[in-house]
C-alpha cells in the first residue's frame, strides 16, 4: 500500500508542471556556469574557481540592483563580478605560473569570505525579475512553462550556447583555444599564445558564471547569503566532464543534475523523504561511473589541468 | 648573483607582497567603516601571544601537515591528488566506526583508531587509484569528485545507529552527532608551558622527517621522483607506473585520513569536540593541499607552511571581540595566500628569461 502511494507520488511529480520549472531553473544556474567551463576546459585549464565566479557574480548582481534598481544593470555587475574572479584566476595561474588548483581554492574560500563579509556590511537588496511568456511555445503541455514561461534572463542561455558552439568550433579563436587544450607545445611553435588563449577562456568562463550567479539571484532568491550557490560550481565542472567535453554532453549533464535535484524537492513537498544523501552524491556518481564506462573512448583535452611553460617539456 | 643577494631578494619580495596583502584588506575593512589595526592584533594575539594559543595553533598545524605531506609523496609520482578533503572525512569516519563498533577500551586502541583513520583514507584514495589505472580516468577529475561522494557518504553514516551515529543516550537532543570519545581512548594532550597540544604533532614532525629523509635518499623515493620526472623513462627502467602511481596515491590518502583521525581523537580548536558532526572536516583537507602547493611539495617547508595556515585559523577566532564582522580572516587568508604565490613565480620566471637569453646568446 505504501508502495502503492509512493508511486502514485512520482507520477504526480512527473506530471506537474512545477518540478520541470523548478528543473529548468537550477539547470539554467548550471548551464551558464558549465558553459563556461567547458569553454576553459576546451582550452586546457581546469578552472575550479567556477564556485566563486557563481557566488561573485550573484553577489554583484545583487549590488547591482541595489545601486540601479535595475534587473539589466544587476546582471551586467554580475558578469563583471565573475569576470573580476577570473581575472585573478587567469592572470595568477597563466601568466605568473602559480599552480591553478592553489589558486581555485584559494579564490573559492576568499570570495565566500568576502561576500560574506560585504554582504553584512552593505546588506544590498534585490527582487526577483519579471517573467516572460513566449507565446504559443509556453502553451506546450510540462515543458511549455518551463522552457518558454521563465525570468527573462533565462532566455540569454538560448543565446549563450549556441554562441558558445560557435565561438570553440568554427572560429580561429576556438581552434587556437582547442590546439591550447590538445598540444600545447605544437600550438605554441605554430604561433599560437598558449597562455594567452587559456587566459581569455578563463575571462570567458567568468563572464558566463558570473551572469549565472546573478540569473539564480533574480530567478530564485531575490536576497542574496554566502551560501546560496553551496556547490553548485563543483555540480557544473561534474557536467563538463559526463558531457565527455562536449557541449551537448555538457548541457545533458546539466538538465540531469538538475532533474534529479528538481525530482527531490518535490517529492519531499508531498512528504516523501527519499535518500537526500545519494541523490545529493548522484551527480558525482554518475560521473565517475559515466567516466569510468567511458573513459577509453570519450578523453579530456590532452593537456587538462597540465601548466604550459615554454621550454620545459 | 651571490647566495646573498639572491636570499635579500627573497626576504624583500616577500615582505613586499605580504604588506601589499594586508593593505588590500585594510582597504576593505576600513572602506566598510571598520578598524583594521585591532584585526591585526587580534590575529597574532589569536594564533601565538594569549595564553594557550601557540598550543592550539600546533594542535590545527598538525593535521594540515599530515594532509599536505601526503600530497607531497603522490605529487612526487606526478598525480594530482585534490580530494584531501575527502580522504580526511573518510577516515575520521573509519577511526569512528572503529572506536565505537570494533574497538574496546584501552590505549592500544587510540593506535588501531588512527590505523583504521589511515586506512579509511587509503581506501578513498585507492578508489581513484583503481579508476586511474583500470579505466584511465584522470586521478585529478575523480579525486575531486570522490570529495562530494564522501561527504554524503559520512552525512548518511550519521543518520543511522549501525554506522556512525550515536544511540539516544549519549546524544541527548542532538542529532547527526557520533558517541564522544571516552577519556581513556583519547590522544594526550600535555601541558608545556601553560599550552596544551596533541602529541600527534610530534608524530607529524617526525613524519615530515621521515617523508623528506624517504623521498631523497631511498631507492623507492627515488623511483617516485623519477615516474614523477619522466614517466617513459621510469617505465623503461622497470618502474611500474601502475605499483608505483596506485601505492603513492594511497599513500597520500592514508596521511590524509590518519589527519582525520587524529582530529577526531586530538580534540582541540573546533574539531567536534571527540565527535563526528556534520561539516567535522572544515575545509582542512582543502587547506592541507594548499599548505602542499605552496611548500611546492617539499616535505620539510610544509611544515613551515603548516604553521603560517594554521596561525591564521586561529587568528580568527579572536577576531569577532573586535566588532569586525570574523569572515574577513578569511579575506586575509585568501589574499595572503595569493601574495605567497607571488614572489616564487616571479624569480622562476625571470630566472627562465635569463637561461633562455644565456641559451640564444651561446648559439
Amino acid at each position: 500500500m505504501v508502495l502503492i502511494d509512493f508511486f502514485s507520488a512520482v507520477g504526480d511529480v512527473l506530471s506537474s508542471e512545477s518540478t520541470y520549472i523548478n528543473g529548468a531553473l537550477f539547470a539554467a544556474l548550471l548551464a551558464f556556469a558549465a558553459t563556461g567551463e567547458w569553454v576553459a576546459e576546451r582550452s586546457g585549464t581546469l578552472n575550479i574557481s567556477v564556485e566563486g565566479m557563481l557566488l561573485s557574480g550573484a553577489f554583484a548582481g545583487a549590488l547591482g540592483y541595489h545601486l540601479a534598481d535595475s534587473v539589466a544593470v544587476g546582471l551586467m555587475l554580475g558578469a563583471v563580478g565573475g569576470l573580476i574572479i577570473a581575472v585573478v584566476q587567469a592572470e595568477m595561474s597563466h601568466r605568473l605560473t602559480a599552480d591553478q588548483f592553489v589558486v581555485g581554492l584559494t579564490l573559492n574560500i576568499l570570495v565566500v569570505g568576502l561576500t560574506g563579509f560585504l554582504d553584512r556590511e552593505i546588506d544590498p537588496r534585490a527582487d526577483y525579475a519579471s517573467e516572460v511568456e513566449i507565446p504559443i511555445l509556453v502553451d506546450i503541455p510540462l515543458f511549455g512553462q518551463a522552457l518558454f514561461g521563465e525570468p527573462w534572463p533565462f532566455y540569454l542561455l538560448y543565446g549563450l550556447v549556441p554562441l558558445s558552439w560557435w565561438l570553440v568550433y568554427r572560429t580561429r579563436w576556438g581552434l587556437e583555444l582547442r590546439a591550447a587544450g590538445e598540444n600545447p607545445q605544437s600550438a605554441d611553435v605554430s604561433g599560437i599564445d598558449v597562455n594567452r588563449r587559456r587566459r581569455q577562456s578563463i575571462y570567458y568562463a567568468g563572464l558566463t558564471s558570473g551572469l549565472g550567479g546573478a540569473y539564480f539571484l533574480f530567478a530564485r532568491l531575490a536576497t542574496f547569503d554566502d551560501s546560496v550557490i553551496g556547490g553548485q560550481g563543483f555540480i557544473a565542472i561534474a557536467a563538463v566532464i559526463f558531457g565527455g567535453w562536449t557541449l551537448w554532453g555538457t548541457m545533458g549533464g546539466c538538465v540531469l543534475f538538475a532533474g534529479a535535484l528538481s525530482f527531490q524537492l518535490s517529492l519531499q513537498g508531498l512528504g516523501y523523504e527519499l535518500n537526500t544523501e545519494l541523490l545529493q552524491a548522484l551527480p558525482y556518481l554518475v560521473t565517475i561511473g559515466a567516466m569510468a564506462i567511458f573513459a577509453r573512448r570519450v578523453r579530456p583535452p590532452a593537456a587538462l589541468a597540465q601548466p604550459f611553460i615554454r621550454g620545459l617539456k | 648573483m651571490t647566495r646573498g643577494v639572491r636570499a635579500a631578494e627573497w626576504v624583500v619580495l616577500y615582505a613586499l607582497s605580504i604588506v601589499v596583502a594586508l593593505a588590500i584588506s585594510s582597504v576593505i575593512v576600513e572602506a566598510t567603516g571598520g578598524d583594521w589595526w585591532p584585526v591585526l592584533e587580534a590575529l597574532v594575539d589569536g594564533s601565538i601571544k594569549a595564553p594557550g594559543r601557540w598550543g592550539e595553533t600546533l594542535g590545527v598545524a598538525a593535521p594540515l601537515l599530515l594532509v599536505a605531506l601526503g600530497t607531497v609523496i603522490s605529487a612526487k609520482a606526478g598525480l594530482i591528488n585534490i580530494g584531501q578533503e575527502g580522504q580526511l572525512l573518510m577516515g575520521a569516519a573509519f577511526a569512528v566506526y572503529f572506536s565505537f563498533r570494533i574497538g574496546g577500551p584501552g590505549p592500544l586502541n587510540v593506535v588501531l583508531l588512527l590505523l583504521f583513520g589511515a586506512l579509511g583514507g587509503a581506501v578513498w584514495a585507492s578508489a581513484a587509484g583503481l579508476l586511474r589505472y583500470w579505466r584511465g580516468v584522470p586521478e585529478v577529475l575523480s579525486t575531486l569528485l570522490l570529495v562530494f561522494v564522501a561527504i554524503q557518504a559520512v552525512g548518511y553514516g550519521l543518520k543511522w545507529q549501525w554506522l556512525l551515529l550515536a544511540d539516544e543516550a549519549s546524544r541527548g537532543n542532538r542529532n547527526l552527532v557520533s558517541e564522544q570519545l571516552a577519556k581513556n581512548n583519547r590522544i594526550p594532550r600535555p601541558d608545556i608551558f601553560g599550552n596544551e597540544f596533541p602529541v600527534t604533532v610530534y608524530v607529524a614532525l617526525a613524519l615530515a622527517l621521515a617523508v623528506a629523509y624517504v623521498l631523497a635518499r631511498t631507492v623507492w623515493g627515488f623511483r617516485l621522483r623519477m615516474l614523477g620526472h619522466n614517466p617513459r623513462a621510469a617505465q623503461r627502467s622497470g618502474v611500474s607506473s601502475t605499483v608505483y602511481g596506485a601505492t603513492a596515491l594511497a599513500i597520500g590518502g592514508a596521511f590524509a585520513g590518519l589527519a582525520g583521525a587524529a582530529m577526531f581523537a586530538g580534540g582541540g580548536f573546533s574539531f567536534g569536540n571527540y565527535r563526528l558532526v556534520p561539516g567535522f572536516s572544515d575545509n582542512i583537507g582543502w587547506t592541507g593541499l594548499l599548505v602542499a602547493l605552496m611548500a611546492r611539495e617539499r616535505a620539510l617547508p610544509a611544515v613551515v607552511a603548516a604553521f603560517v595556515f594554521a596561525m591564521l585559523r586561529t587568528g580568527a577566532g579572536f577576531v569577532n571581540s573586535t566588532g569586525v564582522e570574523s569572515r574577513i580572516t578569511d579575506v586575509v587568508q585568501g589574499l595572503l595566500v595569493l601574495a605567497l604565490l607571488v614572489p616564487p613565480a616571479v624569480v622562476f620566471l625571470r630566472d627562465r628569461r635569463r637561461a633562455r637569453a644565456a641559451a640564444t646568446e651561446r648559439v
